[in-house]
């Protein structure tokens, strides 16, 4: 199991009291393709940004690769979110004053486990594999918004980590960039056994996934 | 898990040169603040220094002198016909006797052995006429050991023209105070007769003694010892002052009154004899420490408000570092290195500055009638300025980041990335 929840609760205090989720319990396998859905404002990036342990303030467990993450100090869940999770964003966050090829390296020399040398042979890699190679040495914001989406998905592959993890990764982008990203994490999928966890409300790129949890006010339909 | 070294600085070099101007303006900040301290420090304490030369270095740390008072006891006390009686002695005068310190020469000898003790120095003072024509002057003539005075009083940088070492002993010579040689139109290499009360003594002028405080030069002149006895008429044990300069001056005091009670004779320490000046000394490093230190706490103010900008500027970049592992620590080390290299540039700037203005000070034409050898403005290129310069830079800028760099360690990066 690469990612288990059990009976999460989140609670908003502030500006009133809210509930906005109620008793998650989901498991993804390795290699599992899951897709989230739901309607706006149902809870879908609140669960995301829980499962990704950058939020830490809700009730009940979480566990990442068979390892309960509950109770880590922030320190080891920066480590954890380092190694293990890849995140993309809708919105295309990169550094914008770094090159292409430097954003995408970034996590790894923050891992601190291989060479700058090797870290930059991964980068190219990676910026390969997403068709990228040619801008890696420019500076990020002057990408287009899809060049932009790509070079996010290089960089939270960069670690190897064992799941991604998008919220809306292909809301900002037109269905043909849209499809494109969907084939990118379809091949990681298949060739790499990954996981992922994608939110997205495009009912055409949840129908091509493994499996579709379905949210509303909170809860997990199905 | 820490990050590397070079990768922070990395990242935090990016960030500064993507935002040069501000990043310029921070650095100048500390520039001036640094550069005003280095060169507020020379300045002050060439200042003091020369002052120190001026009074503290040309007075002894101990001055050892017969004081004129009346004697404790008449001679009808020592009568044994009148042991046993009570006298009345009325009008007593000092006497007129000169003041000669009794055994001077075993009490320099004595003194020598000490070991607090750097120099002896022992002085006759010839109370004199200075003759040109009909015109008489009052005045002294100090007889000492030329050598002694200029290695440990400095005596040599108040002879403003000629040199002291013509002035040996055994030969009529004489350094003559600069008031008296102008009173009496005296050229260098002329001769001036003296007159302590017996006889004429032609002299040779070859020096002339400038103190800077006229009091003094239109009455005092140098002589060798040998000649001022000789011109004071009195044998060659005849010693009126001995001063003695110690290898520490905090003991002087102690000294002082250990030979006061020793030899009965009066001893003034140096603490004594210019207990103001050094009030003026602290009182000067005290107004440059604070205007220095005000100066960098302004600066670090800038430091402070740049990089707090800055901070919400990068909100962004914190959140994305922080959504890909990076710990809050991680970016608080970024924050701070980021203002300590604010410090460093501004810092070592500050220094060429500092460095640059003082050595433009040094070489500025100054002259003071008080001290003759005097050129150009004093400065003290004492490295430890730079060094503290230096130091006092990166642990201001490393407050003045403190703060905005803790803000950044806790900044939540879903806030920012929900805010979008
Ligand atoms: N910081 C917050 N304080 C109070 N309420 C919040 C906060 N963040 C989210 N909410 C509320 O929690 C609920 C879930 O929000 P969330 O952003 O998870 O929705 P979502 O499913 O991602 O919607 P969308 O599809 O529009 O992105 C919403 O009703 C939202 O108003
Ligand atoms: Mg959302």
């Amino acid at each position: 199991m690469i990612l288990e929840t059990k009976n999460i609760n989140k609670y908003f205090r502030k500006p009133v009291k809210f509930h906005a989720l109620k008793d998650i319990n989901i498991s993804i396998e390795k290699g599992e393709f899951v897709s989230v859905m739901g309607k706006s404002g149902c809870g879908k990036s609140t669960l995301l940004y829980i499962l990704s342990t950058m939020d830490t303030d809700y009730d009940g467990e979480l566990f990442l690769d068979n390892q309960l993450i509950t109770d880590k100090t922030n320190e080891e869940l920066a480590k954890l979110r380092n190694e293990l999770i890849g995140f993309v964003f809708q919105f295309h966050y990169l550094l914008p004053e770094f090159t292409v090829l430097d954003n995408v390296m970034l996590p790894a020399e923050k891992l601190g486990k291989k060479s700058k040398e090797e870290i930059r042979i991964d980068g190219m890699e990676k910026l390969r594999l997403l068709g990228i190679e040619n801008q890696a040495h420019k500076k990020a914001n002057l990408l287009s918004g899809g060049q932009k989406q790509r070079v996010s998905i290089a960089r939270a592959l960069i670690n190897n980590p064992k799941i991604i993890m998008g919220d809306e990764p292909t809301g900002n982008l037109d269905s043909k960039n849209a499809d494109n990203v969907f084939d990118i994490f379809k091949e990681l999928n298949t060739s790499q056994d990954l996981s992922l966890l994608i939110v997205t409300h495009d009912s055409d790129f949840a129908e091509k996934t493994d499996r579709t949890i379905t949210m509303e006010d909170g809860r997990i339909l199905s | 898990m820490k990050i590397d070294f070079l990768f922070t600085f990395r990242i935090s070099r990016i960030h500064l040169t993507s935002r040069l101007k501000q990043t310029i303006v921070a650095a100048l900040g500390v520039t001036f603040g640094i550069g005003t301290y280095i060169i507020l420090m020379s300045f002050m304490t060439g200042l003091n220094g020369i002052l120190d030369d001026l009074i503290l270095n040309r007075t002894p740390h101990v001055h050892l002198f017969n004081e004129t008072k009346q004697s404790q006891y008449q001679p009808i006390v020592l009568h044994k016909d009148f042991q046993y009686k009570i006298n009345f002695v009325s009008s007593v005068k000092p006497s007129d006797a000169p003041i000669k310190i009794k055994n001077a020469i075993p009490m320099i000898q004595m003194l020598e052995q000490d070991d607090n003790v750097k120099a002896v120095t022992p002085q006759y003072t010839a109370k004199v006429f200075y003759l040109a024509g009909s015109t008489q002057l009052n005045g002294l003539i100090k007889g000492v050991d030329i050598n002694k005075e200029v290695k440990h009083y400095n005596l040599n940088s108040y002879i403003s023209q000629g040199d002291y070492r013509d002035l040996k002993p055994g030969t009529n010579t004489i350094i003559l105070g600069k008031g008296i040689a102008k009173k009496l139109s005296l050229e260098l290499y002329d001769k001036i007769t003296v007159n302590a009360g017996n006889n004429n003594i032609a002299l040779k002028i070859v020096g002339f003694y400038e103190s800077g405080m006229s009091d003094v030069d239109n009455v005092q002149s140098y002589a060798s010892i040998e000649t001022a006895q000789r011109i004071g008429g009195v044998t060659n044990n005849y010693i009126t002052d001995i001063n003695i300069k110690l290898y520490k001056k905090e003991l002087a005091p102690y000294m002082a009154d250990r030979l006061e009670k020793q030899f009965s004779i009066s001893a003034v320490d140096i603490n004594e004899a210019n207990a103001q000046f050094d009030t003026g000394t602290g009182i000067r490093n005290l107004i440059s420490y604070a205007v220095s230190i005000t100066l960098l706490i302004v600066a670090g103010f800038g430091i402070y408000n740049i990089l707090n900008m800055f901070i919400y500027e990068k909100m962004d970049d914190i959140a994305i570092l922080k959504a890909t592992g990076f710990s809050g620590k991680d970016v608080q080390r970024i924050f701070i290195l980021q203002a300590m290299l604010i410090g460093l540039v501004g810092g070592i700037l500050g220094l060429i500055l500092g460095y640059g203005v003082s050595y433009l000070i040094s070489i500025s034409p100054f002259e003071t009638e008080a001290m003759p050898n005097l050129k150009t403005f004093p400065v003290n290129f004492n490295p430890m300025f730079y060094v503290g310069g230096m130091a006092f830079a990166l642990v201001s800028t490393f407050f003045a980041g403190y703060l905005p760099a803790r803000k950044a360690k806790n900044i939540d990066p879903v806030e920012i990335i929900r805010g979008k």
